[in-house]
């Protein structure tokens, strides 16, 4: 039940529903796009972004709180490191516990080489797990990975770089049968094929899911078999720092113990940046559906080691953040609500946008909306629109909505609302990091012997990424970053350990005025209520960078 | 950076309730998750906070209400706190994982029993479902393995965040979690009919089938390509 001067729109909106139901709504047609991104997406919020001043891509545009912390200081100084003392000497070192770290891991463990995983927080604590609504794969008859890669294209304003989305789409469908065999419970018809919805943005259905749990159901089995195959894992101990041989290519990485502050150094041939993207540094004020440890300490990392970047300038925002209530706010409201066939109405109970565009897109329109008057207002003052739930099993039949987003279901029953009854406030909330490290199809970075694979890389979806293009990602690339780095290290020859990219990026910094940066990767945000006497991050850590 | 998860700045003043974390009283606003109450009160989380979604499984949480008997168990993230609570959370317990390979395993009680041989010990008592927050049957999922119904306990446990509060509860030190983990696998695996579709779509890719096409839109300028994007044909939902 919602208070009272909620629930009045909520007349307005049963009024009209048996009309929304019968009239189809108009798609946008790409003219009428660009005025929209223009003037409602967060991406273009002029004095948002600002340019990076120092490092291998000086000049590219970046969100104000993430340009701050790539011109960050370390968190170590090298002249205190010892960096004969190596805990680990591995073949691959995977940074990242999520689905595209596990899947190059395992990966890298079939080419015969000896593999480490390492991560901030525990195996699988990833965005993967939020991911809910699917996995693309154009594996229908009525569909091609021609046409997958044609969707993915315009999903990303044809900004993607073609190679990459070329192995994206024609890897899909092997990724699907990879997870398969690995025994994930893809959600299938009687007769085993494959049960497929459509998506925002996707000309033909080709989401594959497990309820709406799929990204959770993909990364608990990917952890079982990551644990089953005994490839050595820590958890709780994140990178802080890339390490470089005299060659300048990548040969392992400096972690810190977030509970003991112990300094750990491996050594590795090759090295798999799988850390995920940034959401918690909260770019603009915006609430995220990122986990606790998304802060964008893989850019941070890779970008000092030298490695270039590509469209960090766009972001994604999820049109369906959870609006009501406050405990959930930001929250991720499945996008599968909307395949399913719920649709997005004002306060007037009118729909203003249809509800499978593509995300930056739907995500202006609620902007719109809420800006000129024509949202809903919570009792905290946060804007939103109704996203009409109960019209999912007015069309599926009654039951759909637990036997395809149970999760959804039970996240809002427990704060009392039934969205088989009631439908549920959204608004925008940060949700994807488009850009990331620049890779070519192998996964290889700029830097040699660094790979990267999931959402710290960039290109693959160009300036707006598909729904269930994420969870391909992370499979596709996660899987040829495996492949890749273990043939790497097979005949790499890593010279002498340094951290002297460390040394020049403070110079660097000193050179470009920049005085008193924050010190980044930032690690963990901070949201105790007092202040924090040492600073960002894990309050813990800022004596290790200071002089 | 101040808390994006809740509006902790109020226009008016905002009504305080008294938490207890470990046993220690602090005074927070009302309307937070456990996880914001916990944060408010000061602490800075590095385990038991995780997706902060109600998906991972990193924080759960056993608590009481002051006077009551019941110990009740939540995600902190998905859980309001109330006055009066006294909570703490289990963010991590011991549980055996055995090690298998699923390719050679079969979806029948014997596998699973060879893998936890402590499932026979269920006496019934239930606590299992009574400790999970995600409102799962536990132990009807374990009887159905038991029984060898693999594809009823991987149904019944799809829901599972893998939290472990199960297991911490069995007072016969029953790990239930991994137990449907392993049904889960062995019904994605052994027991569900294979796509067909899938397995030709695998053929035609590897065969080259789309080579020419996606190369021909490769090379596509944007203008040619935005053409093709309009113009493309929209499969009707389902």
């Amino acid at each position: 039940m919602y208070p009272s001067e909620m629930q009045e729109t909520i007349s307005k909106l049963l009024e009209k529903r048996e009309e929304r139901l019968k009239v189809p709504f108009k798609r946008i047609t790409l003219e009428e796009k660009a005025p929209l991104l223009n003037q409602y997406h967060p991406d273009y919020v002029a004095g948002s972004m600002r340019e990076i001043r120092v490092g291998v891509d000086k000049g590219i545009r970046a969100p104000n709180e993430l340009a701050d912390l790539l011109e960050g200081h370390s968190r170590i100084n090298p002249d205190k490191i010892d960096l004969s003392k190596i805990t680990h000497d591995v073949d691959v070192l995977v940074i990242g516990g999520g689905g595209a770290g596990a899947s190059a891991a395992l990966m890298a463990q079939e080419q015969g080489v000896n593999v480490l995983l390492v991560t901030k927080l525990r195996l699988g604590d990833a965005n993967t797990v939020g991911a809910q609504a699917g996995t693309q794969a154009a594996d229908r008859a009525e569909d091609s990975p021609a046409i997958h890669y044609l969707d993915t294209m315009g999903g990303g304003g044809f900004y993607n770089i073609p190679e990459l989305v070329e192995a994206l789409t024609t890897d899909a469908p092997g990724a699907i049968k990879w997870l398969e065999e690995l025994g994930v419970m893809w959600d299938k018809e009687p007769d085993g094929s494959m049960h497929e919805l459509s998506g925002g943005g996707a000309s033909r259905r080709r989401l594959h899911s497990a309820r709406d749990y799929t990204g959770l159901e993909e990364m608990r089995v990917l952890r079982d078999e990551v644990r089953n195959r005994q490839i050595t894992y820590l958890e709780f101990e994140p990178a802080v720092e890339l390490i470089l041989d005299d060659k300048g290519h990548a040969a392992g990485a400096v972690l810190m113990n977030l509970e003991t502050k112990e300094i750990i150094i491996i050594k590795a041939k090759a090295v798999i940046m799988a850390v995920g993207g940034g959401g918690r540094l909260h770019y603009q004020g915006f609430p995220t559906t990122n986990h606790y440890g998304a802060t964008g300490d893989g850019l941070v990392m890779a970008y000092r080691a030298g490695a270039r970047l590509i469209y960090i300038d766009t972001m994604q925002y999820h049109p369906t953040g959870a609006a009501y209530p406050q405990q959930i706010l930001g929250q991720l409201v499945s996008e599968k609500v909307r395949t399913l066939g719920a649709q997005l109405v004002n306060r007037d109970g009118e729909r203003f946008i249809h509800h499978l565009e593509t995300r930056d897109v739907v995500a202006s329109a609620i902007i719109k909306e809420c800006r000129h008057g024509r949202g809903i207002t919570t009792p905290t003052g946060q804007p939103g629109v109704w996203l009409d739930s109960p019209m999912i099993e007015m069309v599926r039949g009654k039951g759909t909505i637990l036997k395809e987003i149970p999760a959804m279901f039970r996240q809002f029953m427990r704060y009392g609302i039934d969205m088989s009854k009631e439908p549920i406030l959204v608004y925008p909330t940060l949700h994807y990091q488009n850009g990331g490290i620049l890779i070519d199809p192998s996964a290889a970075t700029t830097v040699p012997g660094l790979f990267a694979a999931g959402e710290v890389e960039g290109g693959v979806h160009g300036r707006n990424r598909l729904i269930g293009n994420s969870t391909l990602d992370i499979f596709v690339f996660g899987r040829r970053a495996g492949v890749s780095a273990g043939q790497y290290a097979k005949q790499a020859n890593p010279g002498k350990l340094t951290l002297e990219h460390v040394g020049k990026w403070e110079k660097e910094l000193k050179d470009a005025g920049l005085k008193d940066r924050p010190i980044s990767p930032m690690l963990l945000p901070n949201y105790t209520h007092h202040e924090n006497p040492l600073g960002l991050g894990v309050g813990i850590v800022p004596e290790l960078g200071e002089e | 950076m101040t808390n994006k998860e809740a509006v902790l700045e109020p226009k008016k003043a905002q009504e305080m309730i008294d938490v207890y974390i470990m046993g220690k009283r602090y005074k927070v606003t009302k309307g937070l998750t456990i996880m914001q109450a916990l944060e408010y009160a000061g602490y800075q989380m590095i385990r038991g906070a995780g997706c902060r979604a109600g998906f991972c499984g990193a924080c759960a949480t056993v608590y009481q209400i002051k006077g009551s008997p019941q110990l009740k168990f939540e995600l902190a993230c998905q859980k309001e706190a109330e006055q009066d609570i006294y909570l703490t959370q289990i963010p991590f317990f011991p549980a055996n994982k055995t090690l298998y390979n699923i390719d050679t395993m079969k979806p029948t009680a014997e596998d699973v029993l060879k893998a936890y041989p402590e499932t026979v010990k269920c006496f019934g008592c239930n606590t299992c479902t009574k400790a999970c927050p995600q409102e799962i049957e536990v132990m009807w999922y374990m009887s159905d393995a038991l029984r060898g119904d693999i594809s009823a306990a991987a149904d019944k446990s799809f829901d599972c965040v893998m939290c472990g509060l199960c297991a911490a509860r069995c007072p016969q030190g029953l790990m239930p979690y991994n137990v449907a983990m392993l049904c889960r696998r062995l019904r994605g695996k052994h027991v569900a009919p294979r796509s067909k579709h899938l397995e030709e779509r695998l053929v035609e890719i590897k065969a080259g089938k789309y080579n020419t096409e996606i190369e021909k839109l490769k090379k596509m300028s944007k203008e040619e390509i935005s053409k093709r994007y309009a113009s493309r044909d929209i499969e009707p939902e389902k």
